[in-house]
């Protein structure tokens, strides 16, 4: 039962944190600050579901599901070190291609094909 | 019991893959649609070992997940390389701005 209780509470926290990310993407003003939304919050998130996923995984101890919570902490270790290296590169692309960021007082960088 | 909670995660998560796509469909510039699908990305990683849990075959959901988490990663980069060599393709970048101003000045000539 201890288990289970550990696992509820990982997966509902990453469950939380998903939504904020998705709250962060869809409401942030400009692609710096949404980029930034996006790449430390799904790191984050999807760390705590899949340590969730792990740890109740191990709930009928042998070693066959002892490998695949190792298998599932590779991916983790992966999206760990993955996720921030695609949002550097996404955000250089982006500030090599000049796009400027959002200062206060503008307004949202929401409309397609605006000059900025 | 938690099969039915693990259903509620991944229905969650589906939810929350779909609101992202509204920035996929409508975002202002092209790096921005890339965010929204390197997102949906790691969320379907996650939610392949979810569906793999509900079935209870973790062992082979597990490789499949590894693969797509791989695949995402070489897609995302792939595509911020190609848009950081074409800055044309990006609203707002340098090099519309360089075509335009050139534009005005043929036109005073």
């Amino acid at each position: 039962m201890l288990i289970d209780i550990i696992c509820i509470g990982l997966m509902s926290l990453g469950l939380f944190f998903f939504f904020a990310t998705t709250i962060g993407i869809l409401r942030l003003p400009d692609f710096y600050s949404r980029m930034q939304a996006a790449g430390k919050g799904d790191t984050l998130s999807s760390m705590l579901v899949l340590t969730g996923l792990a740890v109740y995984n191990l709930h009928h101890w042998s070693f066959g599901t002892l490998l695949v919570s190792v298998k599932i902490m590779f991916i983790l270790v992966f999206i760990f070190m993955a996720s921030p290296t695609a949002s550097h590169h996404i955000i250089e692309a982006g500030y090599d291609a000049g796009v400027k960021p959002w200062t206060k007082g503008e307004e949202k960088n929401e409309q397609e094909g605006k000059e900025n | 019991m938690m099969e039915t909670f693990f259903i509620y995660i991944g229905v969650g998560i589906l939810v929350l893959m779909f609101l992202t796509l509204y920035r996929g469909v409508v975002g202002p510039t092209a790096i921005d649609r890339l965010m929204a699908i390197n997102v949906i990305g790691t969320k379907t990683t996650v939610l392949l070992v979810i569906i793999g849990t509900i079935f209870r075959r973790v062992d082979m959901f597990i490789d499949i997940a590894l693969a797509y988490a791989l695949l995402n990663f070489i897609a995302t980069i792939a595509a911020a390389r190609y848009f950081q060599a074409r800055k044309n393709f990006i609203p707002g970048g340098w090099r519309r701005s360089v075509h335009q101003e050139h534009k005005e000045i043929s036109d005073v000539d």
